[in-house]
């Protein structure tokens, strides 16, 4: 792993509100959601993080903002990851989608909007993908009951 | 050379019911349609294959389409978003046709209690046998084959009437 390339890209990325720290052996960034295009077009052009590996959330049900939305990322040519991470609130939980920088984006947010109930402004498709149409609510934020279930089929008597 | 020919008796005639004879013909070809989905795939791989060999019990010719199979294997776990399609596999087979849950996922759901699995496949088609480990060991697969050709043996079959 070269460490050389993630303090280099820590220094770059500190400042307009964003604060990298190492976290088990990656770099991972808080930043405000304003940010993240911004951020990730840097990471894409100038550092070569050329591979999007997720996108995903996390639900503090007693904090607000309640949610984390998560990034993250790969470079193929340097073996290193980082991590975005970025707090909204449940009332306005809309982030900007990548769909215009990655292509994998478009199928791992509609996941997130399925589970979590994110928006991810610009990607024009967030049907559910893992979920079915017609399916209420989000099943892996914490108000959901666990076992809350929303059969297609009729059951038998 | 003047030996008069006589009959041994063996296998020149046998008795019995209609029935029990199709009952015995039946147990014995039974076609299965294996609807798999899950980690029970695994041990449905060993249990058809050569150490443990459902070949002995007549099942062993996978079918994969709902219209030659009579009996409709379910492993592994089913999910809510599945279940039409199971459903509608189970309609678009022939009568008669059996179905068998193959491992606590398809039994009951197992240790998934969540909002994406069905508790069990009976809620949404009747079930002949169930199977229950997770992973099942091949002798409980072949101990509910068994159990089901002692089922399809002793049932009456339609077929069977006055004109048959
Ligand atoms: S019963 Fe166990 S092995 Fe079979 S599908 Fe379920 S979890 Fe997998």
């Amino acid at each position: 792993m070269d460490q050389g390339l993630l303090e280099r890209l820590r220094e770059r990325l500190d400042g307009d509100g964003r604060e990298p720290v190492f976290a088990h052996g990656l770099l991972a960034v808080q930043l405000p959601r304003e940010a993240l295009l911004d951020t990730v077009k840097l990471l894409k052009e100038e550092f070569g993080f050329d591979m999007f590996l997720d996108v995903t959330a996390v639900d503090w049900p007693q904090r607000e903002p309640r949610f984390d939305v998560v990034h993250h990322f790969y470079s193929t040519r340097d073996h290193v990851r980082v991590r975005l991470k970025m707090a909204v609130t449940e009332a306005d939980a809309v982030v900007d989608s990548l769909v215009d920088h990655y292509g994998s984006a478009h199928f791992m947010e509609r996941e997130c909007h399925d589970m979590y109930g994110i928006v991810f402004r610009g990607n024009a498709d967030l049907r559910p993908i893992l979920l079915y149409e017609g399916f209420e609510g989000h099943p892996l934020r914490k108000d959901y009951p666990k076992e809350r279930e929303q059969p297609l089929v009729r059951y038998r008597e | 050379m003047n030996q008069v020919h006589e009959k041994s008796g063996a296998f020149e005639y046998l008795t019995t019911r209609k029935d029990e004879l199709v009952g015995w013909a039946r147990k014995f070809s039974i076609f299965p349609y294996p609807f798999v989905t899950a980690c029970c795939a695994m041990e449905f791989m060993s249990v058809s294959s050569t150490m443990y060999d459902t070949d002995r019990f007549g099942a062993a010719l996978p079918r994969f389409s709902p219209r030659q199979s009579d009996l409709l294997m379910v492993v592994g776990t089913i999910t809510h978003k599945q279940a039409p399609i199971l459903k509608k596999v189970y309609e678009q087979m022939c009568e008669p046709k059996w179905v068998m849950a193959f491992g606590v996922c398809a039994t009951s759901g197992g240790f998934y209690r969540n909002y994406a699995a069905l508790q069990g496949i009976d809620k949404i088609i009747p079930v002949d046998v169930y199977i229950p480990g997770c992973p099942p060991r091949p002798e409980s697969v072949i101990d509910g084959i068994m159990q089901l050709q002692d089922k399809i043996a002793n049932a009456s079959h339609p077929i069977i009437n006055e004109k048959f």
